[in-house]
């Protein structure tokens, strides 16, 4: 059956009727990827500075680091599950799961990256007469990047990942081909689908790491 | 007997630490390799029991190449004391002791029975033998490295800057308890240091080094006194310093040992 | 509240299968992972490749892998074991780099001690260096433990039972308190193991909590 299985497979990524259409694999992946880059963004526009300040003051650590270990607890299908009730069918919901789950890895990101610049080199910068702010943006920034970037790696990962659990909930994207094709036993197209997000996560993570190593020479 | 036959050692990133080293170590005698830091003592201990394998020459352990034995077998064979007592963090006191023992597969209590007897041997208190190494101070942690390469009664023992980590009191004690051992059970000892005065104290057979393991002179230490080789052993035993330009002088009617500051340093006791 | 009462049994059973689906991977990511790292960290160019692709399994999503593995192993998409293979892949990719780590960084002295005192490569490996390591390995094995625990209940999508079935059931029949009792079942869960491990350690590595004293 396995083999059935694969050439199954095969056999639907090869067929143009789903290379077009809403239901098509482009426009599920253009789906898969708004959500993506939609909740990334939210999310590094609340993580970053709280991130970067807990790295710049120092303030708060203990405090960043029990929250970042406590949500690895928490099951990403039952954090989706329950926010979808609450808030109702929709965009809303599952965005809202999708942004708390990545929140951790780009904070994290933030302030280890901050932490790992070398004491030495931002007393030199205050003693150039840098503000704390230029300390910031010119000096902690810049070195920290490789390990911000780092967070930004994971945090994407993270939510492609959930975002084919959240097909479940009906957010659409590319896990839609992996929910319906076992409720419905074509197993070929969950094969199919689940190929595609594996290539897609592949080929995000090989891109940031070229991204990272770049950010570490510059 | 240890003999070393024309043994080098360079090491893979090129530095030479031993060049064409000839020696013969008396059994049941204690030499001393002293010199300073880098020239090489450490290197020529390791290759007695092969951490280290000379990249030419020979070391012979009574006319028998070490480099024909198992190296397993011939490290169990000879006590081994490290420069920072290297104990196992993850093994209590009377454990650590007992690792030649049980490794030689010794049973367990006989090993222990062995352990807290070594331990006594070397006066460390029996109720510091349940604690772990680092609930020890550092003094403590050189005896119980020292009771280690006792337990298993090697013929051989290597002894590394064994107390060259502790304060002057504790090594001085440290250093009699080793005479009264050494008078007691009569091993054939190599022990290594930086320091003369230590080298002279302990030493039946003292080995000037230089730099990359170069013998500068060999003897006991009165001939080292009394004719040293050249200057860089005048200067490394002392003989330029005040300290050893000893005299007899007569003060207030009694005959008294003076140094070459005119500092008194002694009587003259009866001879 | 009757709702409890009535599944009370029912989540025992769950709990009991997540239990294990979780616990298995784990302790199997352990067995692999701790002799792989080892061997990785004395052979740095081979293991080098070897740690590699133990991080791009960890980049795969787990949705996907849990319906790509059944393909490959010829299983029933449906069969528990589907679940541990792809747990325990994502458990050796995290403990692999842990332990290559963990033995990597081992003090030099401690393990030049064990080789003056006559330990063959076996007896250093096993009574020294994997105790030395041990605390190192356990640090991770927490953290692969708890979210094992919280991912095991994505296996609900494809129909293989555990606490995150009350996820599932829950949405369906949009009943807020199932999905609740299982979120808490499995955060209990998870910290219950977490403390089994803690304990495990003290028991096993009582020397890494001896304080330094002053004498
Ligand atoms: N494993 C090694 N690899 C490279 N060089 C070494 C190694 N061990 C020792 N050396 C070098 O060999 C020389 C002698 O070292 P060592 O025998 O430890 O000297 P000592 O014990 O007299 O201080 C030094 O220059 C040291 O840096
Ligand atoms: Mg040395």
């Amino acid at each position: 059956m396995s083999d059935n299985v694969f050439v199954g497979a095969g056999q639907w990524l090869t067929d143009s009727a789903h290379w077009s259409g809403t239901d098509g694999v482009p426009a599920r992946l253009l789906e898969h990827l708004g959500y993506t880059v939609l909740t990334v963004v939210i999310a590094a526009a609340i993580a970053l500075p709280l991130g970067l300040w807990i790295g710049h003051t120092g303030r708060l650590r203990g405090l960043a680091v029990a929250l970042t270990g406590s949500l690895r607890a928490l099951p990403t299908l039952g954090l989706l599950t329950l926010v979808v009730l609450w808030v109702g069918i929709g965009l809303t919901g599952p965005i809202l799961a999708l942004v708390v789950l990545s929140v951790p890895p780009l904070l994290a990101g933030a302030y280890a990256g901050l932490e790992s610049v070398d004491r030495h080199t931002i007393d030199a910068a205050r003693g150039l007469g840098f503000t704390e702010w230029q300390v910031l943006t010119r000096v902690e920034i810049p070195l920290a990047l490789p390990l911000i970037v780092g967070g930004f790696r994971s945090a994407v990962l993270q939510v492609v990942s959930t975002a084919t659990v959240a097909a479940y909930i009906g957010l659409g994207g590319l896990g839609t081909y992996l929910i319906e094709g076992v409720q419905i036993r074509d197993y070929p197209m969950t094969l199919a689908g689940s190929l595609v997000v594996v290539v897609l996560a592949l080929v995000l993570d090989a891109g940031f790491a070229l991204a990272q190593r770049s950010a570490a020479r510059s | 007997m240890i003999e070393f036959r024309s043994v080098s050692k360079t090491f893979a990133d090129g530095t030479t630490a031993v060049r064409d080293f000839s020696l013969v170590l008396p059994s049941r005698t204690t030499t001393v390799f002293v010199g300073s830091s880098g020239c090489g003592k450490t290197t020529l201990l390791r290759m007695v029991n092969r951490l280290v394998e000379p990249s030419s020459g020979q070391v012979l352990i009574d006319d028998v190449d070490v480099a024909t034995r198992n190296p397993v077998e011939l490290r169990r064979s000879i006590g081994y004391v490290m420069q920072h007592a290297g104990l196992l963090p993850h093994r209590r006191v009377v454990d650590n002791v007992a690792v030649p023992l049980r490794l030689a597969g010794v049973g367990r209590s006989e090993a222990t029975s062995r352990a807290l007897a070594a331990l006594e041997t070397v006066g460390l208190d029996p109720a510091l033998a349940r604690r772990y190494p680092r609930q020890l101070s550092g003094g403590q942690q050189q005896r119980v490295g020292v009771a280690r390469g006792l337990v298993a009664d090697p013929n051989i023992l290597l002894m590394d800057e064994p107390f060259g980590a502790v304060d002057p009191i504790v090594r001085d004690d440290l250093q009699q308890e080793l005479l009264r051992l050494q008078r007691e059970l009569d091993k054939t000892i190599v022990f290594v240091t930086h320091d003369i005065d230590e080298a002279f104290l302990l030493g039946d057979q003292v080995v000037i080094l230089r730099r990359g393991g170069e013998v500068a002179q060999v003897g006991t230490p009165a001939e080292i006194l009394a004719d040293p080789a050249d200057d860089f052993v005048r200067t490394f035993v002392g003989l330029d310093k005040a300290r050893r330009t000893l005299h007899v002088e007569e003060r207030a009617g009694a005959r008294i040992v003076v140094d070459g500051d005119g500092r008194p340093a002694g009587v003259l006791g009866p001879a | 509240m009757s709702w409890l009462d009535a599944n009370l049994g029912r989540i025992g059973d769950l709990a009991l299968t997540h239990l294990w689906l979780s616990v298995l991977p784990v302790v199997l990511g352990l067995l692999v992972a701790v002799p792989v790292g080892w061997w990785a960290q004395r052979h740095p160019r081979l293991g080098g490749v070897l740690l590699g692709s133990g991080s791009i399994l960890y980049t795969l999503p787990s949705l996907p892998l849990l319906t790509i593995i059944p393909v490959i192993l010829g299983t029933s998409i449906l069969d528990p074991l589907n679940v541990v293979v792809v747990l325990s892949l994502y458990a050796v990719a995290l403990l692999l780099r842990t332990a290559a780590d963990a033995f990597a960084q081992l003090p030099r002295e401690v393990v030049d001690a064990a080789d003056a005192t006559g330990h063959s490569t076996w007896q250093r490996a096993l009574r020294v260096e994997l105790p030395l390591a041990g605390p190192v390995l356990l640090a991770g094995v927490r953290v692969v433990s708890v979210s094992t625990v919280s991912l095991v209940t994505v296996g609900a999508l494809i129909g293989v039972s555990n606490l995150g079935s009350l996820f599932t059931e829950g949405f369906q029949r949009n009943y807020t308190f199932e999905i609740v009792t299982g979120l808490v079942a499995v955060v209990l869960l998870a910290l219950l193991l977490d403390g089994l491990w803690v304990l495990l350690g003290r028991l096993l590595l009582p020397w890494a909590r001896t304080e330094r004293s002053a004498a």
